[in-house]
């Protein structure tokens, strides 16, 4: 707690210190105001000294004993040790989903497993603030978001498919929808409760059991879950829970009673488990990587689009899939547009993940703020200039300041390749068609922004646009009732809504 | 809680053989005899419990004949106020958020289970049912609360509709609550038939007046005490006791009443009430005239938990907009 007071009062000298010029605020007006220290309390969340797997229903060590370590990357401080998977307590965790998926959670009618979902839902929304802090501790988002979006989404998905769960007939009709059996889930260390509940919350209502692996950077809120399936009297081996690193996710993709993977996280690493599957039966869901280009019109909002285009990018420190990475700005504003953006950066606080103010928190992990780091050294050494406000980061913690690149061309590493951290490429187009060619040149098909007051070329823009989600004068919304998911290599299957049901059912004839 | 009591706890003659009972034991020399505290059934309009302005109340029987409560007789007078709250809450619920309105839908079931006994013997003493009759009721009641909250973020994505239309537009259709719909509810099924009546409605967003069963109206009353204390915004709901010959046909010709629910409606009355409903084109939910209202099972799931009665009381909105630069 000392170190995290002294990051805080760093981040306060080096606010007060600046000048109002530097804040682009004319003669005479006020420097703005400076901010006391707001940290949220950690005392809500009781770590344990060391945590299992959950499987079965209980708690049990790593069969070979061994472990690993969760840090709190805002102080590289260890936070819990946490039991390492092996092949053979997959196996343990994969027979446990079966036997529940055969002998209790399957055979279950659906308005029973909806009331379990509810119960679920339920218990996130009122441990809400103990999840919450767990999980700025373990990932280094900042505790506002966690507070506001990680944490009620999560709660939100399980109550949505709640009430899917005896309502599937609607969701197929004419069709009879049944569970597929046994899903192996991967999860990313960027949004770790949220995209457990993206995973577990339709595989449950479909009635699956699963066998879930949270990213080895941040397992805790996944373990303090397995206290929430207690809670709600889950049947045992319904939810199971596997940390390791990827290998461990790898042999859980490999093993062959599971019918179905789904992944979220890189494309490397989702072409792999794609091969892992071929020749098989198992069904396959992919959420990959993304560049998603951010394209504002001359004729739009500008104050508006520089907030979305700020929430774009240094939303939880810009290690999103779907982050709005590739600015395209028409030629006849990027001028003002990067002027406000550049005003706007430097208001944003970086640091102490747990303080109420804190816009941009820790990189999840030392090797992650390493690959950010050099892939901006590659836009500077190709010619890309860069911008960073002038920012004291906390001594201690894996921090990146938020980074902005003008003069970017296509070709610059820093326009193709997935940063996953809050680094921004400012690119130009002049008409319609060339920000269309420019958005679409790229691998990934996530998502994509467009910026204008013009409806018909929202519209008209969306439609061209490669992308599975596509925000209209907003950016980095989600909803459980709307399907997120990507083209080209940035997966297949959707997530959320109705179509996220579809992962998780075999159709069979009336 | 004695698990048989044939009137259960509301019942006066249950209480009236306790009475006796413990007048006689305090004769014998023990403890004199605790005088219970009887409820006062009123209405429930625009979130509170009124009497009727009209001051006049009607005797309730227990299904045995014995004598359970007075009930509120409502008046016309009390049929408008309640339509004019109804109309006045119905921007501020129908512009809830779905999932919002389907939390509030599941904290109904979430009430309605911790005072599960109550009802039981409501229900028990209202339709002169076995206890174990009566819980088959009351559980299902509350899943059937459970299943329509499911529905608050759904129906929307199952009605709705994008459409390819052969031009460049982009056009899509969502569904919006009526306003404020009528519901005269099922006559038999004093509690499961009512909530199965009145949840549809709801969970589209629309406001509604519901008329309670006339001769088994006391669970209906109670079970506004739960909408009362569940989030559910004053207004929304809004309940009465009284005779069907009276209210229905105000009910029916009230011209700020959007929609109508006759599943109730007493078969004579039936064409009048339809006649009425069409002097503004009101929506009318009718039951079949092949389904007998007091034989209908409200217990079974398939006939009696339909997403076209929430259909029934939404409106279709179709939304042109152009595609270009």
């Amino acid at each position: 707690m000392t170190a995290m007071a002294t990051d805080s009062e760093t981040s306060v000298t080096r606010t007060g210190a600046r000048s109002p010029n530097s804040w682009g605020l004319g003669d005479g007006q006020a420097i703005p105001w400076e901010y006391a220290p707001a940290p949220e309390a950690r005392e809500i969340v009781t770590l344990k000294e060391r945590y299992g797997l959950f499987i079965g229903g209980r708690d049990v060590a790593a069969s070979d004993g061994s472990t690993f370590v969760s840090v709190d990357p805002s102080t590289e401080q260890p936070l819990a040790e946490v039991a390492r998977a092996t092949p053979a307590d997959i196996d343990k965790a994969v027979r446990a989903a079966r036997r529940a998926q055969r002998r209790a959670w399957g055979p279950l009618p659906g308005k029973e497993r909806a009331k379990y979902l509810f119960r679920i839902a339920r218990i996130l929304q009122e441990r809400s603030r103990e999840f919450a802090v767990l999980e700025s501790m373990d990932s280094g988002k900042p505790i506002k978001e966690s507070r506001d979006v990680d944490v009620p989404l999560a709660a939100a998905h399980f109550w949505y498919y709640a009430g899917w769960a005896d309502k599937l007939d609607y969701a197929f009709p004419g069709r009879v929808a049944r569970p597929l059996g046994v899903a192996a889930q991967i999860i990313p260390w960027n949004f770790p409760l949220l995209m457990l509940a993206w995973k577990i919350a339709p595989a449950l209502a479909a009635g699956n059991a699963v066998v879930l692996k949270p990213a080895s950077t941040t397992p805790l809120s996944a373990l303090l879950f397995a206290d929430v399936c207690r809670q709600a009297d889950l049947p045992p081996g319904v939810v199971n829970i596997v940390p390791g690193p990827g290998e461990v996710g790898m042999s859980l993709v490999m093993h062959p009673d599971v019918d179905k993977v789904a992944f979220t996280g890189s494309t490397e690493i989702g072409k792999k488990i794609q091969r892992g599957v071929a020749g098989t039966d198992k069904a396959l869901t992919l959420e990959l990587g993304g560049k998603a280009a951010n394209i504002v019109f001359d004729d739009a909002p500008l104050d508006q689009a520089v907030e979305g285009i700020v929430n774009g990018i240094y939303f939880n420190q810009g290690e999103v899939c779907c982050a709005g990475s590739r600015l395209l700005a028409q030629e006849s504003i990027v001028e003002p547009l990067i002027e406000k953006l550049k005003d706007r950066l430097s208001t944003i606080r970086v640091g102490d993940p747990l303080d109420k103010n804190t816009d941009v928190g820790a990189i999840n992990s030392k090797s992650q703020l390493e690959k950010i780091s050099e892939l901006v050294q590659s836009g500077v050494d190709e010619g890309a200039e860069m911008y960073q406000p002038a920012c004291d980061l906390p001594e201690r913690g894996y921090f990146f300041r938020p980074t902005l690149f003008t003069n970017v061309a296509q070709s610059h590493r820093i326009a193709r390749e997935e940063i996953f951290g809050p680094v921004l490429s400012v690119l130009t187009f002049r008409t319609p068609d060339e920000a269309v060619e420019k958005a679409n040149n790229t691998a990934y098909g996530l998502s994509a922004g467009i910026w204008t007051e013009k409806g018909s070329r929202i519209l008209n823009m969306a439609s061209r646009m490669r992308a599975g989600v596509v925000w209209a004068n907003t950016f980095n919304r989600f909803d459980p009732t709307a399907p997120f998911g990507g083209y080209k290599e940035s997966g297949f299957g959707r997530e959320g809504g109705m179509h996220g049901l579809h992962a998780y059912v075999r159709l069979e004839d009336r | 809680m004695a698990t048989r009591r044939p009137a259960g706890s509301a019942g006066r003659s249950g209480a009236s053989r306790a009475v006796a009972r413990r007048a006689q034991a305090a004769a014998d020399g023990a403890a004199p005899a605790r005088i219970a505290v009887r409820k006062t059934y009123k209405l429930f309009v625009g979130g509170a419990f009124p009497r009727s302005e009209s001051g006049r109340s009607y005797l309730v029987s227990a299904a045995d004949g014995s004598p359970l409560a007075n009930a509120s007789r409502a008046s016309r007078k009390d049929l408008r106020d309640a339509v004019r709250a109804a109309r006045k809450a119905f921007p501020g619920w129908s512009g809830r958020t779905a999932m919002n309105r389907g939390q509030v839908l599941y904290r109904v079931a979430e009430l309605l289970e911790g005072r599960r006994e109550q009802f039981v013997a409501e229900v028990a003493a209202a339709e002169g049912v076995r206890d174990a009759a009566a819980r088959a009721a009351v559980d299902r009641s509350i899943d059937r609360w459970v299943w329509y909250a499911g529905w608050a973020d759904k129906i929307g994505q199952v009605l709705g509709s994008s459409n390819p239309v052969a031009a460049p537009y982009f056009n899509f259709t969502i569904p919006e609550p009526t306003g404020v719909v009528g519901i005269v509810a099922p006559e038999t099924s004093s509690l499961l038939g009512l909530v199965s009546r009145l949840a549809p409605p709801l969970v589209a967003g629309n406001a509604v007046v519901v008329l309670a069963s006339e001769t088994r109206p006391l669970p209906a009353v109670t079970l506004g005490e739960v909408l009362a204390t569940s989030d559910v915004p004053g207004g929304v709901v809004n309940l009465l006791t009284g005779y069907r010959s009276e209210l229905v046909p105000v009910l029916a010709g009230h011209a700020d009443v959007d929609a109508l629910d006759t599943w109730g409606v007493p078969d004579p009355m039936r064409t009048d009430i339809e006649l009425l409903a069409a002097d503004d084109v009101k929506r009318v939910l009718r039951r079949p005239t092949t389904v007998s209202e007091s034989r209908f099972d409200w217990l079974d799931d398939r006939a009696a938990e339909r997403p076209e009665w929430i259909a029934a009381f939404l409106e279709m909105k179709t939304v042109w907009h152009p595609i270009g630069v």
